[in-house]
């Protein structure tokens, strides 16, 4: 099977005009030796029907959360997506499109873009954003490459334990081939203590990186750690989750330089980690340095307005190897996505959905060290997730039962933090009901022997 | 006919008071607010967001996308972009239910099949590129040329070797240099011969122990296979280097030659163009990776293995990789653009995607010579799935530029081809029909593009003539940029 439309006539026809015999002799700048001797070795071809009997089944060997409670967060969150997202995306015109480098036939995803921006703009309180990168990681790397170059230094770049650490791994997996060092200052009572961060900061620091809320779910003393930022010349960028800006402060209020964030949350399905959105807004005055697309406003030549990509004197396909960035894509089908879910929520929809996480979050939190197996493992406030100690130490053992009984019931946080490997990363978005939550509690507290229950009354 | 009230700005759309989204109201006990979280850490006042109903919203869209050209509506012959048909097939099955929606740290046990077909994947990708091993960790292609450099920048590093040079044709994407800069290295451009091939003589002069790679794309921008990238791969590896194909273009060579069987040491896959993943307006794509065995313990963590066979086969994501890059993306990648390569290579199988290579290539030949009495093609008569010709005759002789005439072509309902790129052709027009074109569409593009070039210049500047907008100011947006919507009391103003 193929899309393509040529028959053996009309192959006929198009090799006498091109003066060829055969399809191979297409082929013959290619020198002899090098052509393949043999078909590929791949499966044989499915027709239509075949494919989606294949596709179900394999489908069906996965746990979705249509079929599993799914409390898994850490960076990709199981949100409401209201139907007209998905209408939005599905119209060929927007997803079959290319980027729009012809303006004259590309105005509706130039203004959906240039509205992406505003939108982002509103959300987090910056005064530009560019047309999103690859996922929320890729946007943080690249927003620390941003701040040393605006700053004009490459000696140190400063984080936290407390930020996501694929975010981290990658900055690390960048600067491998740079001379900039990435100092990560350690956070174990969930967030970033400002005194040690004061502590870290250098004349040859770029930039201070920190998430709100953290990666283990903790709010971090945001005007302070931006406050002791600048006083040490350098740039605070902020990793941010969207959906929280419904209730938190935007980091734009509080002084963020750089704010970057996973747009996934913002209408994307989780879909196995990607494709996301990266999102990047920025003060008004690093917008020359920042990397990936942007559309402007203008007119066309009767005066019309309408919109372009703009500066685009700092990308690849102009300035080569003097290039902000090597990216070339946007997410441009997820921005459009996360467009119309801001446009959708607006700002009541924003405000509800926050609060309904914080408050089953909290819920869930209550309930769960209700079952005397789980405890508390850090102090600070948090949003909608969390992190909970097995008292058993038996994280492997908990998570697997709860598969049996229907439960994706947190994230193990082991693989990247050591010490706290007897610990889990509990999310509770919006769509989690308060039967859900207690069927969970119910199924923890079932697997707790009694003397654990007693032993937590009384600790 | 064309709407205009509803394509105003959503801001512009805006009512206060109006929604479209209304959540279920609280079903736990809810504690205060100002118990849960320091007032110093909450928002004041609501987010400034506007405010629409869903019927606003759907017909603002829907209008919107009446502005764009795609594929699904137009002939779309945009150089070195792939514009091919996006099987509808795809999408439905990529949007299933145990695949669309698994979480990205879901454990291995609970994504049996997922982790089935993306080794699957990996397996084919591998075969494809005639490589021994895959990464599908990186998001687009210049992130896969950059996750390649990285891997090679780390196989020097063990090797004790600490080499500083990348060399890039001239006729190359400007991601490769960027990529190259990005990852520390120097990148030195290597000239073309007028044949539109690697200047040997030049190689040979750039080519010193410094060079860690040469990033080469072949066939190349110019739609040309080089037939002496063994022999370029050969004189790189006598010299210790590395070589990159930058996959771009793997449509034109799909089971009809491998990159590993020429040379290649590590390459990149375009999904979203090879295999025919929808462009989504500017992104996502994703750019898996494949190299040979020596480098494969440097590729990103986690990778895909398989345990066991037959009915006992389980998968697992490796992350026991000690001496790999590291990361250069959270989660697995980008699945979603994956599971719609998987799709389409199971729907071709191993004849059907040399079928595909065979009609791209015979489409764009036989455009090629439909073309060429009208628009020289400086390094015809023939090439693989693109070709490059040039108004520059043109432009000479009448003052009709190469942006002109692919302006004008919007008018008849064509997307314009890729214009002023590669940079070593002047007036360029890079054309790419695709496999998914028929004969009769391709005829009636010639025969449009003979109408353009006999008609006089006045209508070409002008044109296009029947677009919603034409020819946008692009000076001015750069030069005061408007880069959001504000409330007309706050005018908004970059520094120029």
């Amino acid at each position: 099977m193929s899309y393509c439309y040529n028959t053996p006539e009309d192959q006929r026809q198009m090799l006498q005009a091109i003066g060829l015999d055969s399809l191979d002799a297409l082929f013959d700048s290619i020198p002899a030796p090098l052509r393949m001797q043999r078909a590929l070795d791949i499966p044989g071809a499915m027709g239509e029907l075949e494919l989606t009997a294949h596709l179900a089944q394999l489908a069906k060997r996965n746990a979705s959360p249509s079929e599993k409670i799914s409390f898994l967060g850490g960076g990709s969150y199981d949100h409401f997506v209201p139907a007209v997202v998905d209408y939005v995306s599905a119209r060929g015109e927007f997803y079959t499109s290319y980027t729009p480098y012809q303006p004259e036939v590309s105005q509706g995803n130039l203004q959906a873009m240039f509205e992406y921006q505003t939108l982002i703009c509103q959300l987090t309180g910056m005064e530009v954003a560019n047309q999103s990168l690859y996922d929320g990681g890729s946007a943080a790397v690249e927003a620390v490459l941003m701040a040393m170059s605006v700053q004009r230094r490459q000696g140190r770049v400063v984080t936290a334990g407390s930020v996501h650490p694929e975010y981290r791994q990658i900055i690390e997996t960048y600067f491998a081939n740079l001379k900039t060092q990435l100092v990560t200052l350690e956070t174990p009572q969930g967030t970033l203590p400002p005194a040690t961060l004061e502590a870290a900061l250098s004349d040859d620091t770029a930039c201070v990186l920190v998430q709100q809320p953290n990666f283990f779910g903790c709010l971090e003393e945001v005007e302070q750690l931006a406050e002791i930022t600048h006083r040490a010349g350098a740039l605070l960028v902020v990793v941010t989750d969207p959906i929280s800006l419904g209730i938190l402060k935007r980091p734009g209020d509080y002084g963020a330089d750089v704010v970057v964030g996973e747009g996934q949350c913002l209408g994307t399905p989780m879909q196995f980690g990607g494709p996301y959105l990266g999102i990047m807004a920025c003060r008004e005055k690093f917008v020359r340095r920042m990397p990936g697309r942007i559309a402007g406003q203008t007119v066309d030549r009767q005066g019309r307005r309408c919109w372009v990509l703009t500066l685009q004197t700092r990308e690849q396909h102009i300035r080569r190897e003097k290039a902000t960035s090597n990216i070339c894509t946007n997410q441009g089908l997820f921005a459009l996505r996360a467009s119309v879910y801001l446009a959708a929520m607006g700002p009541t929809g924003m405000r509800e959905a926050a609060r309904l996480c914080l408050q089953k979050a909290r819920y869930a939190q209550a309930q769960l060290f209700a079952s005397g197996r789980l405890e508390p493992v850090f102090a600070a406030p948090t949003f909608k997730e969390f992190v909970v100690r097995d008292r058993l130490a038996d994280v492997d053992g908990l998570l697997a039962d709860a598969l049996q009984a229907g439960f994706l019931a947190g994230v193990p946080l082991g693989r990247w933090y050591p010490q706290l490997s007897d610990c889990l990363l509990v999310s509770v978005t919006e769509k989690r009901t308060q039967a859900q939550i207690d069927a969970l509690a119910q199924f923890v507290a079932k697997t707790t022997p009694i003397k654990t229950v007693e032993h937590a009354k009384h600790a | 006919m064309r709407n205009t009230r509803d394509t105003q700005l959503l801001f512009e759309l805006s009512k206060a008071g109006r929604r479209a989204v209304e959540l279920p109201a609280c079903d736990v006990p809810q504690e205060p607010i100002a118990d849960l979280i320091p007032a110093r850490l909450l928002a004041t006042c609501d987010l400034p967001l506007p405010e629409l109903t869903e019927p606003q919203l759907v017909r603002h869209y829907a209008n919107l996308s009446t502005l764009n050209m795609s594929v699904d509506t137009h002939f779309y012959p945009l150089g070195s972009c792939t514009m091919k048909y996006n099987p509808k097939r795809n999408e439905r099955l990529a949007a299933l239910p145990g695949i669309v929606d698994l979480h990205p740290y879901q454990p291995d046990e609970s994504l049996q099949g997922l982790l089935a077909l993306l080794y699957g994947l990996q397996e084919m990708l591998s075969e494809i590129a005639g490589l021994d091993a895959v990464s599908l960790q990186p998001a687009a292609g210049a992130h896969g040329e950059l996750t390649a450099l990285m891997v090679a920048a780390a196989y020097f590093r063990e090797q004790g070797e600490r080499r500083t040079k990348i060399l890039t044709p001239d006729s190359a994407h400007g991601t490769n240099p960027a990529s190259a800069s990005m990852c520390g290295f120097d990148a030195v451009t290597v000239n073309s011969t007028s044949a539109g091939f690697v200047d040997l003589e030049d190689l040979k002069q750039k080519l010193d122990d410094q060079v860690a790679v040469f990033m080469i794309t072949n066939p190349n921008t110019l739609g040309l296979f080089d037939p002496y990238v063994r022999q370029i791969a050969d004189l790189v590896h006598e010299r210790g280097g590395l070589i990159y194909l930058d996959g771009a273009n793997m449509n034109a060579i799909l089971g009809v030659t491998r990159p590993g069987d020429f040379g290649t040491d590590m390459m990149h896959y375009n999904p979203h163009k090879t295999f025919s993943g929808p462009h989504g307006g500017g992104g996502p794509g994703a750019g898996p990776i494949a190299v040979t065995a020596q480098l494969e313990p440097y590729l990103p963590s986690p990778t895909i293995v398989k345990k066991g066979n037959g009915a006992d086969a389980c998968y697992q994501l490796d992350y026991d990789r000690p001496r790999s890059i590291g990361r250069v993306r959270s989660f697995f990648g980008n699945t979603g653009v994956l599971v719609r390569a998987y799709c389409y290579i199971m729907t071709h199988g191993p004849d059907g995607l040399r079928r595909v290579a065979e009609n791209a290539v015979l489409n764009a030949n036989y455009l090629l010579s439909r073309l060429q009495p009208l628009l020289p093609v400086p390094h015809g008569p023939r090439c693989a799935h693109e070709f490059v010709a040039t108004a520059l005759t043109l432009k000479q002789q009448r003052g009709v530029t190469a942006m002109d005439v692919v302006k004008r072509l919007l008018d008849f309902g064509y997307h314009a081809p890729t214009v002023y790129f590669p940079l070593t052709v002047k007036e360029a027009i890079m054309v790419e029909p695709t496999e998914t074109e028929s004969k009769e569409t391709l005829d009636a593009f010639a025969e449009t593009l003979r109408q353009i070039v006999d008609e006089p210049p006045e209508t070409l500047h002008a044109a296009p003539l029947m677009t919603p907008v034409s020819r946008p100011d692009e000076v001015a947006a750069a030069r005061k940029p408007v880069l959001r919507w504000r409330e007309a009391e706050q005018p908004s103003q970059v520094e120029g």
